[in-house]
């Protein structure tokens, strides 16, 4: 059961603004069927003055969706375009009184409506650049998405990126892609953490670094899925590990030596590479 | 405001009859079993009331019975005992539709080495038999299927699947917490090795189960201390709970043998009432096999969450297996094992009834629900008009 403020299940049972606007100057849409989640918003604006002067939504989600949904629509109203676009997710869960953490992704939905809808009315229609890197696959959420929302909610953990953004919510294979941009976006903090890690290391040490990384925190993670790995062998800079488990068939096993590969390279500040058995 | 509760299979009231039979054993009869003075003593004699009123309703015997600690402790104890007893086999079979508590144990053994089948189902929640019986080799130790499925009420052919496995000599466990007290059972002819029950799945209190084990069947405990159970299972005994479990079984009994049609027959009037009233709504799983008190009625378009929320401000209960409801992000396993379309699992919701359900209760279900549905699809951007392109837009992505 979900702790939602009075203001969510008013917004909720009584939604504000619920439908289409007539002839609408703006559309933004987001989300999908799929997700779980998906939000039409579409605006009224005076060509004149840039003023939004209505705005109403359409939602397919749960409670937190509709009522993050109506109260988007009801911070939007009468303010210009430039006003609008400042509109953060933040100001949409604040709206509400808050939100649970694990719903916060709904307030993100409100917000890049929004983006889309005023992208749109400036004849900037966004479109998935291709060279766009999806780094949830489940979610279809980027990496510039995770970095963005990052940063403007001040978030930490893999944890609160999943109930922000979703990503790292379905088959969890990119979680430990998404704690390399978070090391990377919060790196100043982790350079003083692991200062250590900067020195030249001698060779048996490099062997115990990586014994150690792959012990407590690769091994504990793949477990975590019904997989494992064991350590082969380290040849120089080569480390040959044996996939076990759910990751011998697992579609993803790829992904999953590349994202240990980057993890020893940092850890280790050395070309390492890792091959299968 | 009144509670209509429509949602058994995740817990059931505790019966009136069954809170007395347990009150004298927080009171005045509160001794140890295992004492040696006759205040403790005479405990003991009443657990083994307990135990034959249990045995009773699945056609074991007494001595078959372990209590543990809960459905999930059961199931556990079995897996743990059957790849304990067989070292020198690695393979462990189940399905994609199983409770938590038998899937990530699974999980946990294919982390451990072990190689884990996990059976698909098709569109209406059966099993494919012709997967099961591909799968088995002589290194499976041990085969764990539920009897019926917790969110659809499809049931499993324990009996036929039974039968194969005893022919090649492989163990065999049953996952029963939600079959057990809706559905007839007889051990005696069941050919299962090992049974899991849960107490609060039928008016009995919750932090009580069952473990069945078949008299000859290899054992090795999972709780280890005292020489409770037998030696099966150590901890203090529960002794209000097994009392508790005890007479909710021996009314289980009487229930089933007056017969399920009267309760079959309120949850097909709700679900009938309620795809007649709500267009592009559909029942998930297999109808002509499936427990008398479940059903799960997907509704296109809106989301599960949404709608038990909305019940809930009419006090009705019921559960969904949507992703908002599910605790995580993806939506109920079982649905998508299924292959059930998105569509159709977010805006899935479970109704399970019970003997306490009332015609009354279900008139006002069948009154509400479908004004709620018509009013979250005009909130909804997705519709039979629009839904095509959202299809397309869907189909694009996935490639």
């Amino acid at each position: 059961m979900w702790e939602y403020t009075d203001k969510v299940k008013e917004y909720f049972l009584k939604p504000k603004n619920v439908g289409e606007v007539e002839n609408p100057d703006a559309v933004g849409e987001v989300g999908s069927i799929i997700c779980g989640d998906a939000l039409k918003l579409s605006l009224k604006v005076d060509k004149a003055t840039n003023r939004i002067v209505d705005a109403k939504f359409q939602t397919f989600g749960c409670a937190s969706a509709i009522a993050s949904s109506s109260a988007l629509t009801e911070l939007v109203k009468g303010k210009t375009l430039d006003e609008a676009s400042k509109i953060t997710n933040q100001d949409i869960a604040g709206y509400l009184g808050g939100l649970p953490d694990e719903k916060m992704h709904c307030s993100v939905m409100g917000m890049e409506a929004l983006e889309d809808a005023i992208l749109k009315y400036k004849g900037e229609k966004k479109i998935l650049r291709p060279e766009e890197n999806i780094i949830c696959k489940c979610f279809d959420v980027s990496e510039e998405k995770i970095r963005k929302t990052a940063v403007e909610n001040n978030l930490k953990t893999v944890e609160q990126i999943t109930h922000y953004t979703k990503a790292g919510g379905g088959c969890g294979m990119c979680v430990p892609e998404i704690e390399q941009i978070l090391k990377d976006v919060w790196s100043i903090s982790e350079i003083k953490e692991r200062p250590v890690e900067k020195k030249k290391l001698t060779n048996i040490q490099r062997m115990a670094l990586i014994q150690d990384v792959l012990e407590r925190e690769i091994r504990p993670k793949l477990k975590a899925d019904g997989g494992d790995l064991d350590l082969v062998d380290i040849d120089g800079s080569r480390v040959i590990v044996g996939l076990r488990g759910m990751c011998v068939d697992c579609p993803s096993c790829d992904m999953t030596i590349k994202g240990i590969e980057a993890r020893l390279q940092e850890v280790t500040g050395q070309d390492i590479t890792v091959v299968t058995e | 405001m009144k509670t209509i509760y429509l949602d058994n299979n995740a817990t059931t009231q505790v019966a009136p009859e069954v809170v007395e039979a347990m009150l004298p054993y927080f009171t005045e009869l509160y001794g140890n079993a295992s004492s040696m003075h006759t205040f403790g003593g005479q405990v003991h004699g009443r657990i083994e009331v307990a135990r034959a009123q249990v045995a009773d309703l699945i056609g074991a015997e007494p001595d078959e019975i372990i209590f543990t600690g809960c459905g999930s402790e059961s199931d556990n104890t079995a897996l743990m005992s059957a790849v304990e007893c067989n070292p020198a086999k690695r393979h462990v079979i189940t399905t994609r539709v199983e409770h938590s508590a038998i899937l990530n144990f699974c999980k946990h053994l294919a982390g451990k080495g072990y190689r884990v089948t996990f059976l698909p189902v098709d569109t209406l929640g059966r099993l494919n038999m012709d997967a099961l019986l591909e799968s088995l080799d002589d290194q499976t130790a041990v085969v764990s299927i539920m009897y019926a499925n917790n969110e659809t009420g499809v049931i499993f052919p324990v009996e036929e699947i039974g039968k194969l496995l005893r022919a090649r000599g492989i163990l065999f466990h049953v996952d029963a917490v939600q079959a057990a007290g809706k559905i007839p059972m007889n051990l005696k002819e069941l050919p299962v090795d090992m049974i899991s029950l849960s107490g609060h799945k039928l008016h009995a209190p919750k932090g009580i189960g069952v473990l069945y084990v078949r008299k000859g069947t290899r054992f090795c405990p999972y709780l280890i201390g005292g020489h409770q159970e037998r030696g099966r299972r150590a901890g203090t005994e529960n002794v209000a709970s097994i009392i508790g479990l005890g007479k909710a079984c021996e009314m289980a009994k009487k229930e089933l043998a007056r017969g399920t049609a009267p309760l079959a027959a309120l949850r097909d009037k709700l679900e009938a009432a309620l795809l007649k009233s709500c267009p592009d709504a559909v029942v998930n799983g297999d109808r002509e096999n499936r427990l008398p008190n479940t059903t799960s009625i997907s509704f296109e378009y809106v989301e599960g969450e949404a709608i038990l929320l909305r019940l809930n401000e009419y006090g009705i209960c019921a559960s969904s297996g949507s992703a908002c409801t599910s605790g995580s992000l993806q939506p109920s396993h079982v649905l998508r094992a299924m292959g059930i379309p998105y569509t159709a699992v977010h805006g899935s919701v479970r109704f399970s009834l019970s003997s306490y359900n009332r015609q009354s209760e279900i008139d006002r279900v069948i009154e509400v629900l479908p004004p709620i549905i018509k009013e979250l699809r005009s909130y909804s951007p997705f519709g039979r008009d629009k839904f095509e392109q959202y299809c397309r837009i869907d189909a694009a992505r996935a490639d």
